[in-house]
């Protein structure tokens, strides 16, 4: 431990003969890599522990009895060594590696997914014999094998340099695939009857230095040299991954994860990597719809806006602009939430605007707390998770506190009614639901909250968010100096509730009635009274006082926990209007659906859970006529009178910058700096810029597939770090660049878009409102929660990753993988109804019954139930049959069907 | 020279019940532990030290300087070494079998020499009857009181535990050995750190010794560390068994002092070996198993002794001497050591995975009468990828020594055979008698 406390020594070593600088405790791989020198290698993998297993990486090493070649990827460097990696000895035994590597390896790289980005090919060209000597029969394989439901395996091409068990055991903690056999019978295998069923299965395609393992959606799809490819960020939930879009003749066919330092560290989850499939999506709009007689006819953008027009316009005649409301906004782009934000509540006039449906926790809240980070959560002293499982909900946010609970110690509290996939190397702290607030009381009496970070999200939609509210209040104040990390799911939900995609809020984190004076500045007109949200639009709607409906990518009969009041608010409300990509449940009654362009089909802006925003780039033209969410808005606006002043994304995010306090300084520049490569966390802690930094990684065997893309012609573009020139890039922005964008920040470039009348910056009569702050006074607890009757359970309603939700179901190889609806229950408490795995049950609530499957589950307490949210099939067995949406807790009884 | 040595390991080897506690009693059995538990940890670990005793499983380090390098630790392993794989290689086999409680008592003196907090003994899944006698032994010493809480009546206490490998040589080699210990795959562990005494079981500083290493231990504390040094040479004290396999008449193990008797004495002797099978002519042998280099008639007086043979460019290794004769094909023997290396390649470094399979082929194309003469500098090459330079002691390119062991034998026959394996390419198949090899 003693030597773990001492400040790093500088060490020098010799590489090549050349001096190169280095700490104690570095890898010889590492160091020479920094100095520019590559070393060879298979098995190594900068974000897992080396195993030494290729011996590619085999270089000359100084030592007490003369040099020995010593692996490099797994020695350290000492003071005074001198490292040859290119001597006679070290490009032999690399020649003899290549060599064995390639006696039993196929040679099918014409038909193989890799070929053209595959490690072993270009090292085979840069450090192999150039010919073979074995002219014996090669080991032969069945194949490929499928190892899960997304992962196929060629054992014949595997080089057994286990990357992929390691990352299963070692970082996914997942070990479903394992070595079996030994010596030159080893095989990748998974456990007799037991597949490769992780989320993060697709990692171990990704980092596979070979094409053994391959993607069955990607397989046969593309040739490296005929990829083109964006760097982006990931919007299938909050997380906001970086990844590499490729794409082969106009469709998407790869995702890759980037290695993000502060991010997702080059993982991904399966949803986000082949949740693509949506986007090209055989349901996909393409045209504008409205009602005809009776169903949905195709007709052109004018009958349909018009339409809209008018429905907005004799609602403001009519009851007035309180009557429209719009739910939804967390799939769009920062700048289409902004400017339907800026339609809503600047030109109607209605502060009804939710991008939640209930499912999530108040906006305010979420806005106000004080925020961590993912790398401040992970090395935080202790984290409190009050949410749902990660797992399930940010799959990525799960997998780092995992890693950092199960590799680096972090001390974990897992606050669950229910056991999450977190428990297993957390303290499970379970309560009942309901009664989160008297668990977080029991903590702060018993933690001294330094150092705490508190994951907060929705443990259960059985439970009101208003509960987890109150909780959050009991951690705040007693112990301010906690900080929060919201573990909201839903895409771009944080850029959404940031600019004003809520009720109370203006953009920018800012209440408003704080942001009245400011935004009628600049907007001319902000709402006049605080409006509702999704729960309290669905209830006037239901009640005949809202009348005008908007979905902004929103299915409340789907995602609303609540679905009794769904229906009855759509079955009531004069005129829906839906603007989405495919059609879901709620927007199949509309009255007119707008085909708005999805996924990697439109650029932009999008903000994480940390609030780190991260630029969206285009690869894909949108299908038909349908278009970007806020060019649907800026028409609307004309037709109602407005012009919003629109003309380019660049423009909009400009006019964001200046009204939003919270994005104040977070420039185009400074976005598009090669350093923000990570995206840039609002508020900035330091005036004018504060550039998280990401070094280039010389390291293409890491992540075969995007250098070897951007090698073959097809640079990466928008939001890149990862320049085409192939030089490293400078990791932080010179003082001048600093200035100069600082300057932009008040300035007026024209070149930043059209300035409008209404915002122009030199007509500020008011100063900017300052940022929502944090009241615990804010969130009561509930009412004392009933004690629980004999007999009845009560039930957590859980999302899961592979629902029923329109992305899932939309993507062709994740649909099949969501989980048909059961009950869950202990073990003890299916023995105490007679009832085995599999039998039916009726499960009644207050407000409804479902008959379903019953299964036993460890994970859960005797009293509680579990149910997931959203499974199949929705109409049937969906849990939102059950919950009344302010009900304290969901509480039913459960019996046998005979 | 034959010495009258006594037999210092193999003393009840000959008993009908030798395995039994009744006559390990009768014989002395437990008195040394006795002794030992008498003295105090740190002069038992002295004497052992003194007594130069070197390891027996293969390497031969000196076990009082493996005890002294433990690092200090509130937990710290023994592990006893009897997963003795090695064709041609049977001297613990007969120790577990015939001995146990030897090994037991010799256990439990490391044990408490090195202060360990719990030992194991990790037995050949293979040895059926051996690992019942094992445990049977195991069993008879706690209800003796020989093991556990209370170890006779002196308040020491020690737990051993019995674990079966499960059919892989590699769980010879130490790290892979404890690998297999804790329930994972049989992989060597990557160095450094490159000893267990610094991390080894669980984490933990851990002692590996070898069953015949353990078995001398009850002799060494009850006759004390001279009478120990008194015999052998140098610092190859006491005496060995060895495993005398091949063309001989008499096959099987010897207990030989050390450095005294040299090969000639151990194949020739009446009382040894008896010779080469009906008066044959020895062609060559193999000093000290499958992965040492072979010796041929020229090095036949050199005496058993660790340093003598490994300045001679070999090693006594594991204890197997195997005799070739004029009848036996250099070649045939040379196939069969790399494919027991291909079948047991644990399967994680390239060279080793992929070259043991590629060796074999080649070798047993020659043999076969298929080969090429270029065949031979290409199996040399390839060998030379996996121990580059060819040298002795080996360099290699893999994480443990059963890589640079392949080449051995190959580059041994190509050295002293070249003649004959360029016969076996010219006549297009194996100028030596079918099989050599005495059945029954």
């Amino acid at each position: 431990m003693a030597d773990l406390l001492q400040a790093p020594a500088g060490i020098t070593v010799t590489i090549n003969g050349r001096t190169v600088e280095a700490q104690k405790g570095e890898l010889i791989i590492a160091v020479a890599e920094r100095a520019g020198v590559f070393i060879p290698r298979f098995c190594y993998h900068p974000r897992m522990k080396s195993v030494g297993m290729c011996r590619m990486c085999l270089v000359e090493v100084s030592g007490p009895r003369g040099p020995s070649l010593q692996p490099a990827c797994y020695v350290e460097v000492s003071e005074g060594q001198e490292i040859v990696t290119d001597s006679d000895a070290a490009r032999k035994a690399q020649e003899g590696v290549i060599e064995y590597l390639l006696l039993n390896h196929p040679l099918d790289c014409p038909v193989c997914d890799k070929g053209g980005e595959c490690p072993l090919q270009d090292q085979s060209m840069a450090y192999g014999p150039g010919e073979s000597r074995f002219d014996e029969e090669k080991r032969h394989w069945a194949k490929p094998i499928e190892i899960g439901p997304l992962v196929l395996l060629d054992r014949e091409r595997c080089i057994q340099c286990a990357r992929c068990t390691r990352f299963a055991e070692e970082v996914a903690g997942e070990a479903f695939i394992d070595f079996a056999e030994r010596g030159d019978r080893i095989e990748v295998a998974i456990f007799p009857g037991d597949p490769f069923d992780s989320y993060f299965a697709g990692n171990t395609i990704q980092i596979c230095p070979v094409g053994a393992l391959t993607a069955t959606p990607y397989r046969f799809k593309s040739r490296p040299w005929d990829l083109e490819q964006v760097e982006t960020t990931c919007t299938t939930c909050a997380v906001g991954c970086r990844i590499v879009a490729q794409s082969s003749a106009g469709s998407l066919v790869r995702h890759l994860g980037v290695d993000s330092e502060p991010v997702n560290q080059g993982w991904l989850c399966d949803r986000g990597r082949f949740g693509f499939e949506a986007v090209q999506a055989p349901g996909r709009l393409t045209q504008p719809l409205v009602r005809g007689e009776n169903e949905l006819v195709q007709t052109t953008w004018h009958e349909a806006l018009s339409r809209v027009a008018d429905a907005v316009t004799s609602a403001l005649q009519g009851t007035g602009a309180e009557a429209v409301g719009v739910i939804g906004g967390s799939r769009l782009a920062n700048e289409d939430a902004y400017a339907w934000v800026r339609l809503a509540k600047g030109v109607i006039g209605t502060d009804n605007f939710d991008a939640q449906l209930g499912d999530g926790l108040p906006a305010s809240l979420v806005a106000s707390l004080s925020r961590a980070t993912i790398e401040e959560t992970v090395a935080a002293s202790t984290v409190i998770v009050l949410a749902g499982d990660l797992r399930e909900d940010l799959p990525i946010l799960h997998l780092r506190l995992r890693q950092a609970a199960a590799n680096d110690g972090l001390r974990i509290i897992d606050c669950s009614p229910v056991a999450s996939a977190l428990s297993k190397v957390a303290t499970w702290r379970p309560y009942r639901p309901g009664e989160a607030v008297e668990l977080a009381r029991s903590l702060v009496a018993t933690e001294t909250g330094d150092g705490v970070v508190v994951v907060l999200g929705r443990p259960s939609l059985g439970e009101p968010a208003a509960e987890i509210a109150a909780a959050a209040a009991v951690f705040a104040s007693a112990w301010p100096q906690a900080r929060f990390l919201p573990a909201l799911r839903r895409a771009n939900v944080h850029g959404a509730i940031d600019l004003g995609c809520a009720p109370g809020l203006l953009p920018g984190r800012v209440a408003l009635e704080d942001g009245r004076a400011w935004f009628e500045e600049m907007w001319g007109k902000v709402p006049a009274v605080a409006g509702l949200d999704t729960a309290g639009m669905l209830e006037a709607a239901a009640s005949g006082q809202l009348s005008t409906l908007v979905l902004l990518g929103a299915d409340p009969l789907s995602d609303f926990p609540d679905r009794n009041l769904a229906k009855r608010a759509l079955e009531h409300v004069d005129f829906v209007v839906a603007v989405d990509t495919v059609l879901n449940a709620s927007s199949m009654l509309a009255d007119v659906v707008l085909p708005a362009a999805g996924f990697a089909e439109r650029a932009g802006t999008t903000t994480n859970i940390e609030g780190r925003v991260s630029r969206l780039a285009a690869k894909v033209v949108p299908p038909g006529v349908s278009r970007a969410d806020w060019v649907i808005a800026a028409e609307l606006a004309e037709r109602l009178g407005a012009d919003l002043g629109f003309e380019s994304l660049d423009g909009i995010w400009s006019e964001i910058e200046r009204v939003a306090p919270a994005y104040s300084g977070c420039t185009l520049e400074a976005l598009a700096a090669p350093s923000a490569g990570d995206g840039i966390v609002v508020p900035l802690k330091s005036a004018p810029v504060g550039l998280s930094r990401r070094p280039r990684r010389l390291d293409p065997i890491a992540t075969p597939g995007i250098e070897s893309v951007e090698e073959q012609g097809a640079p990466l573009a928008a939001g890149a770090a990862m320049a085409p020139g192939g030089e490293p890039e400078a990791t932080l922005v010179d003082e001048d660049d600093e200035a100069a964008a600082g300057d932009a920040v008040n300035g007026e470039d024209a070149t930043l878009g059209r300035v409008t009348a209404a915002n122009s910056a030199t007509r500020r009569t008011v100063a900017p409102p300052g940022l929502l702050r944090f009241d615990p006074k804010d969130w009561p607890p509930l009412a004392a929660v009933p004690s629980q009757a004999g007999g009845t359970w009560r039930v957590v309603v859980r999302r899961s990753l592979y629902d029923h939700g329109t992305l899932v179901q939309s993507a062709r190889s994740l649909g099949p993988l969501a989980r048909p609806q059961e009950l869950r229950l202990s073990p003890a408490e299916l023995d105490r109804l007679g009832a085995l795995a599999g039998d039916e049950v009726r499960v009644s609530s207050a407000r409804g019954e479902l008959v379903l499957a019953v299964a036993p589950d460890a994970a859960v307490p005797n009293g509680v139930g579990l149910l997931q949210f959203n499974a199949a099939p929705i109409y049937e067995t969906s849990a939102s049959a059950l919950i009344t949406h302010d009900a304290a807790f969901l509480e039913v009884s459960v019996e046998k069907v005979s | 020279m034959i010495t009258k040595a006594p037999r210092i390991v193999t003393s009840r080897v000959g008993l009908d019940d030798s395995f039994t506690l009744e006559r390990y009693l009768a014989t002395g059995g437990y008195e040394a532990l006795r002794k030992a538990l008498s003295m105090s940890p740190a002069d038992v670990a002295a004497e052992v030290n003194k007594a130069s005793l070197l390891g027996r499983g293969g390497a031969g380090f000196p076990a009082g300087r493996k005890w002294s390098m433990l690092r200090q630790a509130p937990v710290r392993y023994l592990v006893v070494n009897g997963d003795e794989s090695e064709p041609a290689t049977f001297k613990d086999h007969i120790l577990i079998e015939r001995d146990p409680h030897q090994i037991i008592e010799g256990t439990a003196i490391a044990a408490y020499a090195t202060g360990a907090a719990q030992a194991f003994i990790y037995c050949r899944g293979e040895f059926a009857l051996g690992l019942e006698r094992l445990q049977q032994a195991c069993n008879e010493a706690y209800e003796h009181g020989a093991l556990g809480a209370d170890i006779l009546g002196t308040g020491y206490g020690l737990d051993i535990v019995i674990h079966p490998g499960a059919g892989a040589y590699i769980c010879g080699e130490e790290t892979a050995l404890l690998e297999s210990l804790e329930g994972k795959r049989g992989f060597p562990r990557i160095k450094p750190p490159f000893f267990p005494a610094a991390v080894g079981l669980y984490g933990e500083p851990t002692v590996v010794n070898n069953v015949e290493t353990v078995s001398n231990l009850p002799w060494i504390i009850s006759n004390g560390a001279d009478a120990f040094t008194a015999l052998g040479e140098g610092s190859s004290s006491g005496t060995r068994l060895f495993a005398l396999s091949g063309r001989v008449e008499h096959p099987g193990w010897f207990e030989i002092e050390m450095s005294k008797t040299t090969f000639r004495d151990l194949i020739y002797d009446p009382s040894l070996g008896g010779g080469i099978v009906g008066n044959g002519q020895l062609r060559a042998f193999i000093p000290g198993g499958v992965s040492a280099p072979w010796f041929g008639p020229e090095q036949l007086d050199l005496g058993l002794n660790q340093d003598a043979v490994g300045q001679a460019g070999s090693m006594l290794g594991s204890g197997s001497v195997v005799v070739m004769d004029s009848d036996s094909c250099p070649v045939r023997a040379a196939w069969r050591i790399t494919q027991f290396f291909h079948r047991e390649s644990c399967g994680q470094c390239t060279p080793c995975r992929e070259g043991s399979g590629w060796i074999e082929k080649i070798m047993y194309r020659i043999e076969q009468g298929l080969g090429r003469d270029k065949d031979i500098d290409l199996v040399l090459d390839a060998c030379d990828n996996i121990s580059p330079g060819l040298s002795w002691p080996p360099k290699q390119t893999t994480i443990c020594v059963l890589g640079p062991s392949i080449p051995s034998a190959v580059v041994s026959v190509a050295k002293m055979f070249r003649d004959e394996m360029l016969l076996h390419v010219k006549e297009g198949g194996c100028p030596f008698p079918a099989d050599s090899v005495r059945r029954g």
